[in-house]
């Protein structure tokens, strides 16, 4: 039995090296020579270098003149109590969920409010599921193709385009399923206002 | 529910089927220690791994010392990942200057990924630095995997040989798998994953300004590496608190599949190793057939839940219905490019098996979609299971079941040729007891004093369902959470690591004895009368026997949680914050 010690400590030791060093060492090098670009984040920047974001992670807008994301539930430490937390919407250095369950009255209450929001701006149409659910990172950067265009009146007459234009963009910036198949139908909501600012 | 998340579903479980042979073909010879493609540039490695540990790769283990060993390479696993966590304040590769961990939060973190659990008490980004990720971590989620692997191996080989005194080597099976299996499919996996946008880097937390001018910080780090062998080894500790959720974690539906297929393929795999090691490979199908129809009842299940919206937000016009424009759905709590058909079968995959990512929170699922993962972990995971894991954990359902058929017959219970008489048939009890023992003691216990009650954050039967659940998954070392637990207190990562430990090494000890007593026997050539076990029937009676002890065991418990749910959300009830 005592002769099993030997291995065990150097067995740690051993495997510490190969796969807690060389593995995850050699793959950042790897990574940073093949996809500079994905292994630093896919991100994205302005033209003097400062970064706007990434085009992997949502970011909190509110501006009638950009589109919305959905509800984010991150948090942040609230700066008068290091013990508390207080809401930070697309906070990605605290990525996390609202964890609310289905018969939670705070659910309940929530999507009352954002839905009654959202009705007062388009009262036309039924309001998509993903605009008022938060999503499960709380930094989803994509929205529904029915999201997008639930947005479309608010965003035209902020901006005095015609909805049409706006319209066009939407299907423009609209990702379909991987080879049709793979997962939903989706609008990068950072890369679509970036194409909206630039267009005319 | 839509055809194209079926046409998905059955995309996944079509390529499952698919690798399995290839790749148990493949494990195959790695632990029985021949020839493969990797030995020229591997085999060297291994020879010089065992030089420094002084390991003899022909000398065989009896049970005992197996066991031993196993514990041993545990015990000094925890020791230092425990002092890696309280001391990395003054440790290198540590750009965001992350603090000591905490000892309650440390125990329950090393006790959780050396039980290949891999539970997080904790937020990853402002919690652990890059340096405890990597060689504390990332280490763990390939060498408790392989341990898991190694358990298994020495349980197939009771079986496969004939008066044998020991049951292979444990050394041996955990570098093997490491090197051979584990190592060299993360590579591949973690390269794929950067190009689909995975970071992979060793920089501090990127500063963004956004398009309104707000700031942003952005977590980055070594993200690549870690997640392969986290899905891959069934482990599931995120690096970034979403876990697979995250954008970074799972960039896009891809990622998504490759990620799904992690999770089943080692377990798919070792059914068809124990085929070929018992020189029957029907064998390993008829174990393959029994999972696979579980696994489809649990998708099925979740996916119809998952399907509807939450009839609470009806009343607001909003439309959760499925549409051209939308998958609709439940959507709280999930991500669009997954939408409820990839979310629920991803619930579904990571709780067959005890990996525990979530690429959705399974605490805002719908009362009968939560059920499902939480059914799932308190079935055992033996549905593909746990890297190892699953199968000695569907081998223990076996033996029963043959003890049940021989009940019925009046002859004594065989399998794979393999006389089961009163020890093994004891252990095997022993080990299935041990994890309703925990799940269910510590539920109760958690239910009644104040500190257990203090960290729910759902009121009524949720309430009940989350601490369940933690529990669940801590003894099933799945990982996974109705996340609303705040389980970063005194007793809860107390408690909670007490569960990892009962269900990893208080269910694998008696299933050890087993092996080591099946080693010895003689293997029995198959009679007239002998029950054959490669059948559709043998299929039937082990799926039966599975949900049968399940459901005698969790039913009470399932009714109190996520059945009173259902029938209080449809009749509108709806319950206030703690």
């Amino acid at each position: 039995m005592l002769r099993q010690i030997r291995p065990a400590i150097v067995m740690i030791i051993v495997m510490t090296v190969i796969t807690g060093l060389i593995y995850p060492l050699g793959m950042t090098g790897l990574a940073q020579l093949i996809f500079p670009d994905q292994a630093n984040g896919s991100l994205l920047k302005r033209e003097d270098g400062s970064v706007i974001g990434s085009s992997l992670i949502g970011q909190n807008f509110t501006d009638d003149k950009y589109f919305q994301g959905r509800p984010s539930a991150t948090t942040d430490t609230d700066p008068n109590d290091a013990t508390k937390t207080v809401p930070a919407p697309y906070n990605a250095a605290n990525s996390g969920g609202s964890n609310l369950g289905p018969t939670s009255q705070a659910l309940a209450d929530r999507v009352k409010d954002d839905a009654e929001k959202l009705k007062a701006e388009n009262p036309s149409a039924p309001i998509p599921v993903d605009l008022v659910t938060t999503s499960a990172s709380g930094l989803d950067p994509d929205i529904t193709p029915a999201a997008a265009d639930f947005q479309v009146p608010r965003v035209a007459k902020a901006r005095n385009l015609p909805q049409e234009k706006v319209r066009t963009l939407v299907a423009e910036m609209t990702q379909d399923r991987f080879l049709g198949i793979l997962g939903e139908k989706r609008v990068n909501v950072l890369k679509l206002n970036l194409a909206l600012d630039q267009l005319r | 529910m839509t055809i194209h998340g079926w046409v998905q579903i059955a995309l996944f479980g079509a390529i499952v089927i698919l690798i399995a042979r290839p790749f148990g073909g493949y494990m195959t010879r790695v632990f029985n220690g021949e020839r493969t493609f990797l030995s020229p540039i591997l085999r060297p490695v291994e020879r010089a791994v065992y030089w420094c540990c002084g390991v003899d790769e022909k000398e065989e283990q009896h049970w005992l010392t197996y066991a031993v060993a196993m514990l041993l390479f545990s015990i000094i696993g925890f020791l230092t990942l425990y002092a890696l966590q309280r001391l990395q304040s003054y440790l290198p590769f540590n750009p965001q200057g992350q603090s000591g961990v905490e000892e309650s939060l440390a125990f329950n973190t090393s006790v959780s990924f050396v039980t290949n659990t891999n539970w997080q008490s904790y937020v990853p980004e402002t919690t652990m630095g890059y340096l405890v990720q990597m060689t504390g971590l990332t280490v763990h989620n390939f060498v408790s995997a392989a341990t898991g692997v190694a358990l298994a191996l020495a349980l197939i080989r009771g079986f496969a040989r004939r008066e044998a005194k020991g049951i292979g080597n444990f050394w041996v099976d955990l570098t093997r798998t490491t090197l051979y299996v584990l190592l060299p499919l993360s590579v591949v996996i973690a390269l794929f994953y950067v190009w689909q946008g995975m970071p992979q880097n060793i920089g501090p937390y990127v500063d963004a300004t956004t398009l309104e001018g707000a700031k942003q910080t952005i977590a980055q780090g070594p993200i690549a590496s870690q997640e392969a062998i986290k899905i891959l080894g069934t482990n599931g500790g995120g690096f970034l608190n979403a876990n697979s959720a995250h954008p970074y974690e799972n960039p896009n539906a891809l990622t998504n599949l490759v990620q799904l297929l992690s999770i089943f393929s080692i377990g798919a795999a070792l059914t068809n190793v124990l085929g070929r090691m018992v020189h029957d490979e029907r064998q390993g199908w008829a174990i393959f057939a029994a999972m696979g129809i579980l696994f489809l009842a649990g998708v099925t299940t979740a996916y119809w839940s998952e399907s509807h919206g939450n009839p609470a937000m009806a009343a607001y016009d909003v439309d959760s219905a499925p549409s051209e424009l939308q998958a609709g759905g439940n959507m709280e709590g999930k991500e669009v490019r997954f939408g409820p058909a990839l979310s629920a079968l991803y619930a579904t995959v990571t709780t067959d098996t005890s990996c525990g990512a979530v690429n959705s929170m399974h605490d805002s699922f719908l009362p009968v979609g939560g059920m499902v993962p939480l059914v799932n972990i308190q079935l055992g995971e033996v549905i593909f299971g746990g890297v190892g894991s699953g199968l000695y954990g569907m081998l223990a359902f076996a033996i029963v079941a043959m003890f049940v058929a021989g009940l019925m017959v009046g002859r004594t219970p065989e399998y794979l040729g393999k006389k089961l008489e009163s020890k093994e048939v004891k252990m095997t009890i022993l080990a299935l007891l041990s994890l309703p023992l925990s799940i269910l003691g510590w539920t109760a216990l958690a239910t009644v004093v104040p500190a257990g009650l203090a960290g729910i954050a759902n009121t009524g039967p949720h309430g009940f369902s989350e601490i369940l659940y933690g529990y669940s998954s801590t003894t099933g070392n799945n990982g996974s959470a109705f996340a609303g637990l705040s389980a970063n207190t005194l007793f809860y990562n107390t408690t909670l690591g007490g569960a990892m430990l009962m269900g990893r090494f208080i269910f694998v000890i008696p299933l050890l004895a087993v092996a080591g007593s099946l080693a010895q026997k003689k293997l029995l050539a198959p009679s007239a009368g002998t029950f054959p076990t490669n059948r559709p029937l043998f299929v039937g009676l082990l799926v039966g026997v599975v949900l049968i002890i399940g459901g005698l065991t969790y039913f009470p418990a399932i009714s109190l949680g996520p059945a009173v749910e259902q029938v209080a959300m449809n009749q509108g009830k709806l319950y206030p914050g703690p």
